[in-house]
């Protein structure tokens, strides 16, 4: 008996291809003829295609290529055309957002129209695809879960590169489109907004990001566990008693008393994924705007507890008198 | 067996897949520094305030910065070297003996190869100043004197000495200029506003590249190095996230400059904190206003004394940051005081009024006048100073 025990999927069932459930109604039809690969059975399903582009999909990546391109040709341009360094430099390349003296303003194109103009597209093409996941869920007649879990994470963006931004009054508080340039704009946010570790909406966010590597973890070994009984088919199982899914359910019981349901697990993790941007978006949104500085602030309200000193005091020298 | 074609196909993506691993992995491999690293705690537990010390390394640099034996003593019995020499606008103080021993160590820290004619010209009077380099060595002393007399709160007693730069080396090998930044396209497109490529000053990292010129020059008396508020809430500190990158990059660069970490200085919980800071912080703030103070007293003014071959790529004079005396490390040779065999020149007299002499007619054409170059920290209102 072939069994699911390795990293990749052993077993490919291949029948015919499947163009899926008639389309109701709209003149877009799926596009490409399906086609079978063999390496992408071993992580999924192999049949590839047909899509679904529609409207929505082909507007969407159409502005999303017009914003990749913008920031590609500024990050080649930055190397003076040089493609061996643009290979070479690219973690450190960047399309910068506008210099503070510009506030809200239209800049020239060098000095940040650019970065405004991805923006633009960039943000149509993801509310396009966000439009996009919403109407196919419709058109299966599903829920609508992934697109409300991809509207959380767009809210964290929006908070960035938007929202924050107008109401500090100033483009240049946005985030550089760059590998290494957002990380550093990260790491000055938190310097500049004194250590966003004592945020607590950061800390919420954190809670979630770590809690859903931790759900998830447990809910993909739970499933692998008892995939040798076929749990993966739970669907079949679920009302059954001595089943591959009780077992998986008796696990987490004996361990810890307690244990999620088929559905719930689903639930847990759903939100957790989804709270992790959301309270991270609140903390952001706070942040020079209402909060001015995190470890300030969490001395007021007793979160930054004083350790003893091992040094002496020293006082700021720029306030002493008769300084050289 | 006979591999179909599928089979075959898919062996050689995995072929290939292999190799670009192996060589990517390799590579990457020498990007890391190996273990052990030596963790020292430096502060109360629990609140990583510790120095990381890799020990190849300190080997490295140990070896690189011991301290030449210093010249025998001088007889205190001589004539004034004022009197014995002429034009000897600094070390006019000193007797003949004392002064001769200073230009023979002098010699030795800065042109060990050359001798004394790197500043001397072959066949000119002793007293001439037709070199440029003579004029810049004047210069370069009434420096040290002026560090070791007025700099003690960065220098401390252990002060500093020509080696402590020059290394054996005409030049330092760790001044520095204005940072242009590397070419890039001109018109619309790919202007890098002052960062985003590998920043040779700031480790590496892709902030502000030219973190120098704004802080540390006679100009960057106004730059706010300072970003973070004083208040919880709001109070006016329009100091934005580009602003607190340039900071950022001086504070990699001091890093990077003395071999030590954040936390050298610093309670990494609250960065603006001096009643979390350690003592080391108060030092280093004297070191930034000395560095500024140098470069605008001594190095600027020097301007149109230097050859153009000595000039940055925007025709500005060499100029001193940390790295130039730290070389790596939290102290300068460790610690170790030349200055205490050289009392000489930590000597007061003869510091100020002594102009820059105008380059005579030998000293090659004066670069372009100094440009600040496109690094200048954006700002975005008054700095929280």
């Amino acid at each position: 008996m072939v069994e699911y025990q390795n990293i990749f999927t052993q077993v490919q069932v291949r029948g015919p291809a499947y163009a899926g459930v008639p389309l109701t109604r709209g003149p877009w039809v799926r596009s490409w003829k399906p086609r079978f690969v063999h390496l992408l059975g071993r992580i999924g399903d192999a049949q590839l295609g047909p899509v679904y582009l529609g409207w929505s999909g082909f507007a969407s990546i159409l502005c999303g290529l017009i914003a990749f391109e913008i920031i590609g040709l500024n990050m080649w341009a930055s190397v003076n055309w040089d493609p061996v360094q643009f290979i070479r430099q690219l973690p450190w390349l960047a399309l910068e957002p506008p210099a503070p003296v510009y506030g809200l303003s239209i800049p020239p194109l060098a000095e940040g129209g650019w970065w405004i103009m991805t923006g633009f597209f960039l943000t149509t093409s993801i509310m396009l695809w966000w439009l996009r996941t919403y109407r196919r869920a419709r058109a299966l007649g599903i829920g609508t879960h992934v697109s409300w879990a991809f509207a959380a994470a767009i809210w964290l963006y929006l908070v960035l590169g938007l929202i924050r931004p107008v109401l500090m009054g100033s483009w240049a508080e946005a985030v550089p489109f760059g590998i290494f340039p957002h990380l550093d704009w990260t790491a000055a946010f938190s310097i500049r907004y004194g250590n966003l570790f004592y945020n607590p909406f950061h800390m919420l966010s954190i809670v979630f990001l770590y809690g859903s590597t931790l759900l998830f973890a447990m809910h993909g070994a739970t499933v692998l566990a008892i995939s040798r009984f076929g749990g993966e088919r739970e669907v079949e199982q679920i009302v059954d008693r001595g089943t591959a899914f009780e077992r998986g359910a008796l696990f987490w019981r004996w361990t810890m008393g307690f244990n999620a349901t088929a559905e719930s697990i689903h639930r847990w993790a759903w939100w957790f994924a989804v709270l992790c941007p959301l309270t991270g978006g609140i903390g952001i949104l706070l942040t020079g705007t209402v909060v001015d500085n995190w470890f300030l602030w969490g001395v007021k309200h007793g979160l930054a507890p004083e350790y003893p000193h091992l040094f002496p005091v020293v006082t700021d020298p720029a306030l002493l008198q008769g300084r050289p | 067996m006979k591999m179909t074609r599928e089979e075959a196909l898919r062996s050689l993506i995995l072929r290939i897949a292999g190799v670009f691993a192996v060589v990517f992995g390799a590579g990457l491999l020498f990007t890391f520094e190996y273990p052990p690293v030596v963790s020292v705690q430096t502060g109360y537990r629990g609140v990583a305030l510790e120095q990381n010390f890799h020990p190849a390394r300190l080997e490295t640099l140990a070896a690189a910065n011991q301290v030449p034996a210093p010249q025998d003593p001088a007889d205190p019995d001589a004539a004034p070297a004022s009197e014995v020499y002429q034009n000897v606008q600094v070390l006019g103080d000193l007797n003949e003996n004392e002064f001769i021993r200073v230009m023979t160590a002098m010699t030795e820290w800065v042109s060990p190869e050359q001798g004394c004619t790197y500043c001397h010209a072959e066949g000119e009077e002793l007293s001439s100043d037709s070199l440029y380099t003579k004029v810049v060595a004047r210069r370069m002393l009434q420096m040290t004197r002026d560090i070791n007399v007025n700099w003690q709160p960065h220098v401390a007693q252990t002060g500093v000495t020509c080696y402590t730069c020059h290394r054996g080396k005409p030049v330092p090998s760790q001044v520095w200029f204005n940072e242009p930044g590397q070419p890039h396209a001109r018109g619309v497109l790919g202007d890098p506003a002052g960062q985003n490529q590998p920043a040779m000053l700031a480790g590496l990292a892709s902030l502000p590249f030219d973190p120098l010129t704004p802080f540390l020059t006679g100009g960057g008396k106004d730059a706010g190095i300072r970003v973070s508020s004083d208040t919880a809430l709001p109070s006016g500190n329009r100091s934005s996230i580009k602003q607190t990158e340039w900071t950022y990059s001086l504070m990699i660069h001091m890093s990077e400059s003395l071999g030590v970490n954040c936390t050298y200085c610093h309670n990494s919980r609250s960065f603006r904190d001096w009643g979390q800071s350690s003592p080391t912080r108060t030092t280093a703030w004297h070191g930034i206003q000395m560095t500024r103070g140098l470069n605008a007293d001594y190095l600027e003014p020097l301007q149109g004394v230097f050859p153009a071959n000595r000039l940055g790529p925007l025709g500005d004079v060499p100029k001193v940051a940390c790295s130039t005396c730290h070389e790596g490390v939290y102290k300068p040779l460790y610690g170790v005081s030349m200055l205490k065999d050289y009392p000489e020149l930590a000597k007061a007299g003869g510091i100020t009024g002594v102009p820059v002499q105008p380059a005579s007619p030998v000293a090659p054409e004066p670069g372009p006048a100094q440009t600040p170059g496109s690094a200048q920290p954006p700002s975005s209102g008054q700095p929280a100073q």
